[in-house]
């Protein structure tokens, strides 16, 4: 796992709420069988037409979103399926942090075992954030701030151990396997 | 020493707690019970293979194929081909290989008990009082109907169980979700569960884990109560919980996986005290009239945009995304859903696809005929489910209506199989999902009770279930 402390990117602004994950990737490509290139399906029925063409309606594929990698979306984002193919598309596709009022308990979850960082704002900064498309944003888990353009840093929660994880380059299941003395006893406990 | 009163779900949770969690870092969670299906695990056993690990505890893992099977029937693997697209194929054949190299015991396409994941559990006996149970799979919550703390998972999570038997986990909080009266005749537990999204919405129980509680409760079934639980991930929530009982004692006694014997008395003992204690405390509390309900319908893109049957679709007031949903649906404020025409019926899925729906569904159609150019899908939920309605010949009154019947699996509730609904098209469904395109692309999905499902396919609209009940 590569290590990430802090960052500066662009931001790209999705408002719709209760973006499910189905939304983010569609069940019919939950038959890929790796990750690599799943990227190509993120949002594929909001970005593409019937045909297959690009909806230029949609904010993916119009110019302020080039060299996006923060996604400002509604509130309660991720919600629905578990599929963790939805963090593993919008990491493919280039987003590094996704900045929303609230988050689904599992798309969190599977977010921050891929590196991808759901940042909670209150609603003032995300309206600010609604206000100006295309901002810079700096995400310092160092410090658990981002910094607006404006200058304004704001402190978000994160789970102190996946921080950590994130930070360290850690992977979970490492530190698991390292308990193993604890799992036997406690399996042995229950026979 | 006194100890502190408690919550069903904190003494599941505190029995399960390998290490506990601090400030720094989450509870190590033992897993006694891990359900793995084709879709999510792909990539977990890769996982494992690339890191050499082996499967910690095989016998705890019970293993199917739901998601992207085929419902037609198949005789023999060889069919595989021709009935199925490619890609569910593959996951269907790379299922096999996993579970055989990792010596997991797979109920694959041979197995009569086959079947979704969250009804194949209980229908064996493997889901019990008490046990920790996950799954990829979001509607894992379904098995606290049995008072298990049960949730779904992400694949980096089922690589961690398959390896570890543990899951990393911050404890949630809990929500009381008071039940009180009685249902109503034509009104049915998915009423009652669509009716708790609609008023807490579609987050409110975000971070928590929810026990249903009150005067009701004594008056569900198990199955009703599946029901219910299984829809508390549409409200956010990490779980649902009923206490067991008496019903959920009789509904496991005999079955495959049950406690047998001197087992069964001791597992009796501990199942007996997995109830909340009466001076616990909830983090938040809810209270539902269940005996004023009346059937329920969604009108929008998420299941908390939900309303009685009989009500006309609220206003949007402005909201951007309200108003989305309303666009995509075709439909508009201010006006009824009833007797709106609809293009198809789909009654399954592991909300509403146990005998108890089924002949709900029957119940209705029986002697009568759906509505010309409607297709009616009916998809037990199991094999097991299957072969016990057509026992009763529920088959033949489906046929006979003109619906559909076929083989178990996830079917049309995902559509990830050739089991859509048609673009643009519009259906009532058992499911658990309206979401845009969740029945497969451009497909319209309004949720409601198999009962509604039924009376809906006869008039070929929209239609209280209530007419049809004597």
């Amino acid at each position: 796992m590569k290590e990430i402390i802090k960052f500066s990117a662009k931001t790209v602004n999705l408002p719709n709420e209760d973006i499910d994950t189905d939304q983010i990737i569609p069940a019919r490509f939950l038959t890929r069988q790796t990750m690599v290139g799943i990227g190509e399906c993120l949002f594929a029925d909001w970005r593409f037409n019937k045909s297959g063409e690009p909806n230029q309606d949609f904010i993916l594929n119009q110019p302020v979103a080039s060299d996006a990698e923060i996604l400002v979306a509604g509130n309660n984002f991720g919600c629905g399926s578990s599929r963790e193919h939805a963090p593993w598309s919008l990491v493919d596709y280039g987003f590094r942090a996704i900045v929303s009022t609230s988050f689904a308990d599992i798309f969190k979850n599977n977010s921050l075992k891929n590196g991808l960082i759901p940042i909670v704002v209150d609603s003032e900064i995300h309206q600010w954030l609604f206000k100006h498309p295309g901002t810079k944003l700096i995400v310092d888990l160092k410090n658990t701030e981002i910094t607006l353009e404006n200058g304004n840093s704001v402190s978000f929660p994160i789970e102190p151990f996946a921080r950590y994880c994130l930070m360290n380059g850690v992977d979970q299941l490492d530190y698991i396997l390292n308990h193993d003395s604890e799992i036997s006893a406690y399996e042995n406990k229950q026979q | 020493m006194q100890t502190a009163p408690k919550t069903l779900f904190d003494k599941i949770w505190e029995q399960h707690v390998v290490v506990p969690e601090t400030e720094d870092t989450p509870a190590i969670l033992y897993i006694d019970l891990h359900l793995i299906h084709e879709v999510t695990t792909p990539q977990a056993f890769s996982l494992l293979r690339e890191n050499n690990l082996k499967v910690r505890a095989p016998q705890k893992v019970l293993a199917t194929m739901d998601h992207s099977t085929p419902t037609v029937p198949i005789g023999s693997l060889k069919d595989l081909d021709i009935v199925s697209e490619k890609g569910p194929a593959q996951q269907i054949r790379d299922m096999m290989q996993n579970c055989e190299d990792f010596g997991i015991e797979l109920y694959g396409f041979d197995s009569k008990r086959r079947g979704i994941v969250h009804i194949i559990g209980p229908e064996l006996g493997a889901t019990q009082p008490g046990k920790t149970i996950v799954c990829g799979d979001s509607h894992t919550s379904t098995h606290g109907a049995f008072g298990a703390l049960a949730f779904g998972i992400g694949t980096t999570e089922v690589a961690h169980v398959l390896a570890t038997q543990c899951l990393l986990q911050r404890k949630p909080k809990t929500l009381a979700v008071n039940l009180n009266g009685r249902l109503d005749k034509g009104v049915s537990a998915k009423d009652i569960i669509l009716k708790i999204i609609g008023q807490i919405g579609v987050d409110g129980g975000t971070g928590h884990a929810i026990e249903y509680r009150g005067d009701t409760v004594a008056y569900l079934t198990l199955e009703q109560r599946m029901t219910i639980c299984n829809m508390s991930i549409e409200a956010g929530a990490r779980a649902g919980l009923f206490a067991p009982d008496q019903a959920t004692i009789e509904y496991l006694h005999g079955r495959p996986m049950s406690p047998k014997g001197v087992e069964w008395d001791r597992a009796l003992r501990v199942w007996k005290e997995l109830k909340t204690d009466a001076a616990a405390l909830f983090n938040q509390e809810v209270d539902i009239d269940v005996a004023a309900l009346t059937p329920m319908i969604t009108f929008g893109t998420n299941p908390g945009m939900v309303m009685p049957i009989e009500s006309i679709i609220p206003d949007h007031k402005g909201n951007q995304s309200f108003k989305k949903a309303l666009d995509y649906m075709k439909f508009e404020s201010g006006k009824p859903l009833l007797n709106h025409p609809i293009d198809v019926v789909f009654i399954g899925s592991c909300t509403n696809s146990r005998l108890s729906d089924l002949r709900d569904a029957a119940k209705i159609l029986k002697g009568r005929k759906v509505a010309e150019n409607i297709r009616v899908m009916i998809v037990p939920g199991s094999q097991s489910v299957k072969t016990e309605a057509e026992a009763e010949g529920l088959d033949k009154i489906f046929k006979e209506a003109g619906a559909e019947w076929r083989e178990s699996g996830c079917s049309m509730c995902i559509g990830m199989n050739g089991d859509t609904v048609g673009s643009g098209k519009l259906a009532v469904s058992t499911s658990n999902r309206n979401f845009e395109g969740r029945q497969g692309s451009g497909s319209r999905t309004i949720l409601a009770s198999p009962k509604t499902a039924a009376a809906s396919a006869i008039t070929g609209s929209v239609q209280d279930p209530r007419k049809f009940e004597n």
